[in-house]
């Protein structure tokens, strides 16, 4: 029966709705301007273009879910992916909606003010603690620019904070069956922030990290059965976060169906997989490497640059440079274009024919067989005389026997790597092969060190006898094959410069592609080079650089990445204060005084469990790190700061002495920056507050 | 069916439990803290382990343990120092360690990435047992012949005797079991790696001896824990210290023990400062006491090691390029001792130039462009760490005429003299700090362009003040574009032959960095005066040292054609290290160990964190098992030192090797002892009593006898192979090729 009166009440706290939308005023206002391409929006920004391309591309600085967000918005924005992003400071052309590009970070980072006043709630701080901590993540400055632009730091941040508050919600209400959900959502942020960018595993681990200790006390807790509430946990926050991860992997895959810019670095099986590039060459190649078959050689190494296995009618020098002998044969290279002097023909070492007969017979693992160069018909030959520039190794050349004191020794064994039976056959694309010298058991293999200019900068290639168990610079994949048919040298030549032929489609499964891309993301060496704006960790506490993100073509409009030095300081003396504090009371309980009721300390602990563990999960690693680093790094682990500072400083008052707390609007001068406002020299020379901080003029 | 000494049920166990012997109850009586420290009485209840089985062969009391101990020794002893002198030539890193030796013999200084207590005690058993410090130790191969090498490899042999001794006690005092001791010490007198490096003038064995001391020591201390401030409580103390002195003085690896006692220092320190009984000010002297045992001594010691160092080295030798000029200048036989040059910089000289970054080379430049795509493609100028005829330059003024005196405020230019370029700055990135401009050798027969004017200018001077030789630190400001010459310390990649980046920094602060001296000064114009440099003081002496070791550490940086060992290699002994021999006719040694017993080792990292988690999820469920505090505090100690000796070299920039895992491996075993020991006594949960105590004893027979067979099959590891390679067929140790890695 329904009963009247129907009634609706709702509570609608008012400072947290303010806060929002003064969070979406800073962030949202005027989104548009600069209409130009500002700092790493033009590195984004091309992934973007490929997303609405659907091309293929591989970036190793962290997984797809945030470029996919950032495309998203393009999507929504009619944004075709016609844009050239070539530098920083090029104008946008009126038919990119800039506003849309930037929408969704920008909305994220609005996101993140109330989340935080939520947050410290539920830390169990009071509400002016919320709105301290809501007013200093609102009024940082580095904050609002990182937000403001096509850029990943404010969705990780945004992630991070829900995983956070879902977690700790959760926790705090141990009797509804609701708080599953809150625990699910919590795993699905924290897979979404890994997403984003690989620097949430940090904050991942610090959640799974807290959530096992407080398992851990459930365990304890003699008077319950535990098991299913463990499973549930273990579920929820390291089952479906390893899911949903491998999820945007799928996503990322099924999107990007077409051959691109980076197909080169990826196996010719998985080129041959995408629409376009190298499938539009295997199709409807014979599958299986016969004798007699002609084929290209393809190293499974990407490093230093994808090649074929190559030969020219170039001989190595009697001497090298250092004095060293050489065999004086043929060179053997690996050349990382395609050419026609990349094909090879596979012959039988027993007979004479180089074409395949009918039936064909298939080459399987552990078959001999000899490599004819196509052009130059120069048997592929290795012996013990050292390979030019690594000397440790065998020398690898083009024989023919001109009855000179050298010995053939032109034998080859097939060794399947990736073979499922002891006798499979030899496939297109699919099989990564190593080519075994019969006589010295050398491995074939593409050391990677280009030969100077008597080998044409081309790459070396040697022989190497090895007892390491794996390496791709080993490995060699057919990537172009056909069946010979003609056993007349001019004919054969003539056929070598003919185009391949037909059709068969070849699929890779997704765990295939996602393995494989996951190990070419994580292992592909950025080269570290350092930027002109990079940093040192240590330098990130005391504000020493900036980073100049965009400066207008002919005033002094800029833009900055500056922290507000105010709340700067704030966060790291609160840090500091943190620590002494916590030392006092450890000290002093350990002794028999205890200063804190148990509430108030298990309170005291928890805020420091999340925000200075945050911000030491955030910070440390990097301190290890080799690659080059920004100060946007230090964002995330700047957040936990400005949670802190206002739940300590309450903490102080009510537990320690009556303290009045005051906040400083150091905001306004710097935010010029953030906003690009435009100065004049004299007014810039004015806000440059420290010699370090390296603020653009334009010269008139 | 109570176990009396945690109060509580188990009632998985099918074996009686054992009453508390009277000696525990004597030990708890005797404590008048005994109470407080409510974990320790568990330890001593497991002093009864003493009954089931301790190994077969003997029984507890004293008199026999001391039997089992003498015969730990003695095998130690024997396995180590047989076939001592074989191969009668120089094996691997004997090259480097035997020769600083012979440097010690014949005080000549040298440089080296180590502190230099090892070699110093190498020497000194060199000079000991009558060897010369004649033989050079050119490369490994190199035939002694007739020269006393025996003394520098018993010393190393000797010491590493020592470590399955040490394991064998710190087992049994940590776990109160002799099996676990017994397991540990087979474990590591049977381990062919363990032989192999202590069978050779190497730094490790030095090094394990220290730390294993170190362990000992602090193991030793902790049992003294209740009667505190007595004589043996003082005696463990120092002890330690002296210990971790000696660990750190042979390499910085040291440093990892220290963080393992620090730990166990500040967990103990905790334990009292939660003791009420005591009063804040017997706190405080336990504090103060650990200050000076495992702070100031080690420090003074370490201090002291060095004195003697540079003592005894007083001759000019190889490493003087590596330190400044002042330093250079204590040397007997350094062109700078006792120097006599002109005073006064002036035109027309041959210079050389050294950077006053500690460990900053000499300016220099050599027939190499930088090469495409770094910045100009000019003539690269570096910075070089060893002397050379490349670091000499000549002082012209902006016009080429005169000889007069350099003077604060002047214009000069600086020309190389081998290449005839002139030192020259341009707006380009500079190589490595984008940040810097790139500073080249431009121009031909030092005619080149104004971007070759540099301005000199003394630290601290006024215009027209002069140069001094040696004394005066000066700034290279560059004309055109106002930056200044310098140093920025990082290595340049291949091209650039791994010297040092030398830039033009826009930013002016002064910093040793952009700070050189005159160091050789010849100008035949002017009169050599003798110049006193001021000699540097020990503690400058000490500190810049460290730095260059520091520096030279971490500048070694694996090479490209290089085999190098990665850390996840070492615990599955993936490959070892070839010592000697490589083709089939010489004597060939190899570092490997033995693989049952790593493999066992591994085995336990596997099962010892299972079994912590099974015994620690029941105590928080309210159970408790036997064995379980041994297994998680004893354990753990153990776990940690392993950890602190392994997981740091994931972090490390340097070349690695296989060796660099020894000190990890010994934790490791005195792990396994433990875990071992505790698995199988934890039979008695799957059976009832005589059954369990059989497969207990089975467990510990085929635990021995799979040793003592492995080690059989590999002993020609370490005492050396002869014949064919292993690959090959018809040699010995072909069947022993378990892994497609191994190269003997």
């Amino acid at each position: 029966m329904l009963q009247l009166p129907l009634v609706v009440t709702t509570q609608v706290d008012l400072v947290l709705v303010l806060v929002s939308l003064l969070a979406f005023w800073t962030r949202l206002s005027r989104l548009s301007s600069p209409n130009a391409v500002v700092f790493d929006e033009v590195y984004y920004g091309q992934f973007v273009s490929l997303y609405m391309k659907r091309v293929f591309f591989i970036d190793d600085s962290g997984p797809p879910l945030g470029h996919m967000i950032m495309a998203l918005g393009a999507y929504l924005g009619e944004f075709d992916g016609n844009f050239v992003w070539n530098r920083i400071g090029a104008e946008y052309p009126s038919s990119v909606s800039v506003w849309s590009l930037r929408l969704l970070p920008a909305v994220c980072g609005a996101l993140c003010v109330p989340l935080v006043y939520l947050l410290t709630l539920e830390l169990k701080f009071c509400h002016l603690s919320a709105l301290g901590a809501s007013a200093l993540l609102l009024l940082e400055n580095s904050l609002i620019v990182q937000s403001r632009f096509m850029l990943l730091e404010s969705l990780l941040i945004f992630f991070v904070l829900v995983a956070l508050l879902s977690y700790l919600k959760f926790h705090n209400h141990p009797n509804s069956w609701f708080r599953y959900c809150w625990l699910l959502l919590s795993g699905a942020s924290c897979a979404a922030a890994v997403g984003v960018k690989y620097m949430g595993v940090f904050s991942y681990l610090l959640l799974v990290g807290v959530a096992s200790l407080h398992t851990w006390n459930l365990i304890g807790d003699r008077t319950l059965s535990v098991c299913v509430q463990c499973v549930c946990r273990a579920v929820c926050l390291l089952v479906v976060p390893v899911l949903l991860y491998v999820f945007w992997f799928y996503l990322h895959l099924t999107l990007l169906h077409r051959s691109g810019p980076h197909d080169q670095l990826m196996s010719s099986a998985f080129q041959a997989s995408l629409e376009g590039g190298l499938s539009r060459i295997t199709q409807g190649q014979p599958l299986d490497v016969s004798y007699g078959s002609q084929v290209t050689l393809r190293s499974s190494a990407s490093q230093p640059i994808p090649c074929w296995l190559h030969s020219h009618k170039a001989n190595y020098p009697i001497r090298y440079e250092n004095g060293r002998g050489s065999s004086h044969q043929q060179q053997v290279t690996c050349y990382p274009f395609k050419d026609v002097n990349n094909w090879w023909i596979i012959k039988d070492a027993g007979r004479q024919e180089l074409v395949v007969s009918s039936p064909p017979r298939p080459v399987r693992h552990g078959d001999v067989i000899q490599l004819v160069h196509g052009m130059t018909s120069r048997f592929l030959n290795s012996h013990d005389v050292a390979a030019p520039m690594s000397p440790h190794s065998q020398e690898v050349s083009g024989y023919i026997d001109f009855n000179v004191s050298m010995a053939a020794q032109n034998l080859w064994r097939v060794d399947i790597s990736n073979r499922e039976a002891e006798s499979e056959s030899w496939k297109t694309i699919m099989s990564e092969v190593r080519l075994v010298h019969v006589n010295t058991s050398a491995v074939l293999k593409l050391s990677g060190v280009s030969l100077p200019d008597w080998g044409f900068r081309q790459l070396e290639v040697v022989a190497e006898k090895l007892f390491k168990a794996h390496s791709s610079s080993l490995g060699w994949t057919v990537e172009e094959h056909r069946y010979g048919t003609s056993q007349e040298q001019k004919e054969r030549e003539a056929e070598l410069h003919s185009p391949t032929h037909i059709d068969v489609d070849r699929k890779m499964s997704f765990w295939a592609k996602f393995l494989e891309l996951q190990w070419k993301m994580l292992t592909v060496k950025q080269e570290d080079s350092e930027h002109k704006y990079s940093s040192s960790p240590l330098e990130w506490i005391t504000m020493e650089t900036n980073i100049a993100y965009w400066l207008h073509s002919s005033t002094n409009a800029q833009i900055h990445l500056i922290g507000n030095p105010v709340s700067w300081g704030v966060a790291h003396l609160s840090l500091l204060a943190y620590q002494l504090l916590a030392a006092v009371y450890l000290l002093r309980r350990r002794r028999g005084l205890k200063d804190l009721p148990d509430g108030v300390w298990a309170q005291f602990v928890c805020l420091g469990c999340v925000c200075v563990g945050g911000w030491l999960v955030n910070f440390v690693p990097f301190l290890l790190m080799e690659k080059t680093l920004f100060l946007y790094h230090y964002l995330p682990a700047l957040c936990y700061l400005h949670l802190l500072s206002p739940a300590l400083l309450e903490h102080t008052h009510t537990h320690l002495l009556r303290y009045t707390h005051t906040h400083s609007p150091a905001h306004r001068s710097t935010h010029r920056h953030a906003l690009g406002v435009c100065l004049s020299a004299s007014q810039l020379q004015a806000l440059k507050w420290r010699d370090s901080w390296d603020i653009l003029y334009r010269r008139r | 069916t109570t176990s009396p000494s945690t109060g509580d049920t188990s009632t998985l166990r099918h074996r009686r439990t054992v009453p508390t012997s009277s000696e525990t109850l004597q030990t708890l009586s005797e404590d008048r803290r005994s109470q407080t420290a409510e974990l320790d009485d568990t330890q001593s209840s497991n002093g009864t382990s003493a009954h089931f089985s301790p190994g077969g062969h003997f029984s507890q009391d004293p008199q026999s343990s001391r039997v089992v101990l003498m015969l730990v020794a003695g095998l130690c002893f024997a396995t180590r120092l047989y076939k001592i002198t074989e191969p009668p030539h120089v094996c691997w890193d004997e090259t480097h360690f035997g020769k600083m030796g012979s440097y010690y013999i014949n005080r000549t200084f040298f440089f080296d990435v180590h502190p230099p207590l090892a070699k110093m005690l190498i020497g000194l058993a060199g000079y000991m047992t009558g060897y010369d410090g004649t033989f050079p130790f050119g490369k490994p191969g190199d035939k002694y012949e007739h020269h006393n090498y025996w003394g520098m490899r018993g010393l190393c042999a000797v010491l590493g005797s020592f470590l399955p001794i040490f394991a064998y006690v710190i087992v049994q005092d940590l776990s109160r079991s002799y099996t676990a001791a017994l397991i540990t010490a087979t474990l590591l007198i049977f381990d062919t790696g363990c032989i192999t490096i202590s069978q050779y003038i190497l730094l490790d064995p030095i090094l394990l001896f220290f730390i294993m001391a170190a362990v000992l020591s602090m193991v030793k201390f902790n049992l003294q824990r209740f009667r505190p401030f007595t004589s043996y409580w003082w005696l463990w103390l120092v002890l330690t210290g002296v210990n971790l002195a000696g660990a750190l003085g042979v390499k910085f690896v040291g440093l990892f023990v220290i963080l393992l006692v620090g730990l166990n220092t500040v967990w103990d320190l905790w334990r009292i400062l939660g003791d009420l009984s005591l009063s804040l000010v017997e706190i405080s002297k336990h504090f103060l006491a650990r200050v000076v045992g495992l702070i100031l001594v080690p420090l003074f010691l370490y201090v002291t090691i060095f004195a003697v160092h540079f003592v005894v080295l007083n001759k000019s030798g190889p490493g003087d390029g590596f330190f400044s000029s002042a330093f250079q200048s204590r040397l007997i036989g350094n062109n700078l001792h006792n120097a006599s040059m002109p005073e006064y910089l002036a035109y027309g000289s041959t210079i050389t130039v050294k950077n006053l970054r500690i460990a900053g080379g000499y300016l220099h430049s050599h027939w190499h462009l930088y090469p495409e795509g770094v910045g100009a493609r000019q003539q690269q100028v570096t910075a070089y760490l060893h002397k050379d005829y490349n670091n000499v330059w000549l002082v012209h003024k902006q016009d080429n005429n005169a000889s007069d005196l350099v003077r604060h405020g002047d214009i000069i230019r600086l020309e190389h003299k081998e290449t005839t370029r002139n030192l020259h700055g341009h707006l380009h990135e500079a190589p490595l700090t984008k940040k810097h401009f790139q500073v080249t050798g431009y121009g031909i027969n030092g005619t080149g362009d104004t971007n070759d004017l540099w301005q000199v200018e003394v630290c601290g001077g006024q215009k027209g003040d002069v140069v001094k030789v040696l004394r005066s630190k000066i700034r290279f400001l560059h004309r055109a574009t106002g930056c200044v010459l310098y140093s920025s310390g990082k290595t340049l990649p291949k091209w650039g032959w791994e010297q040092v980046e030398v830039t033009c920094s826009p930013y002016l602060k002064e910093t040793p960095s952009s700070q050189w001296n005159i160091e050789d000064h010849i100008n035949p114009k002017l009169p050599n005066i003798s110049l006193s440099v001021l000699k540097p003081h020990f503690l400058e002496i000490l500190l810049e040292s460290h730095i260059v070791m520091i520096r030279g550490n971490s500048g070694l940086k694996p090479k490209d054609n290089e085999m190098n060992s990665k850390p996840w290699h070492w615990p599955i002994n993936y490959q070892g290290l070839r010592f000697s021999g490589v083709n089939d006719t010489e004597y060939r040694v190899y570092l490997l160990g033995n693989p049952v017993v790593w493999w066992m080792n591994l085995a336990s990292l596997g099962l010892y964190p299972i079994m912590v988690a099974v015994a620690s999820i029941t105590l928080q469920r309210g159970f408790s098992l036997e064995h379980s505090l041994v297994l998680m505090r004893e354990g753990g100690l153990l776990l940690l030192g392993w950890l602190l000796h392994y997981a740091p070299f994931y972090t490390m920039g340097r070349v690695l090797y296989f060796h660099h895992y020894f000190p990890a491996m010994l934790f490791s075993s005195m792990l396994t002892g433990i875990t071992f020991d505790v698995l199988l006594k934890s039979t008695d949960l799957l059976l009832r009593p005589p059954y369990s105590d059989w497969l207990q004893r089975l467990g510990q027979m085929v635990l021995l006898f799979s040793v003592l067979y492995s080690f059989y099959l590999f002993h020609p590891l370490s005492y050396g192979m002869t014949g064919p390679l292993a690959h090959e067929p018809g040699s010995a140790m072909a069947g022993q090729k378990w892994m497609d890695s191994w190269e003997f």
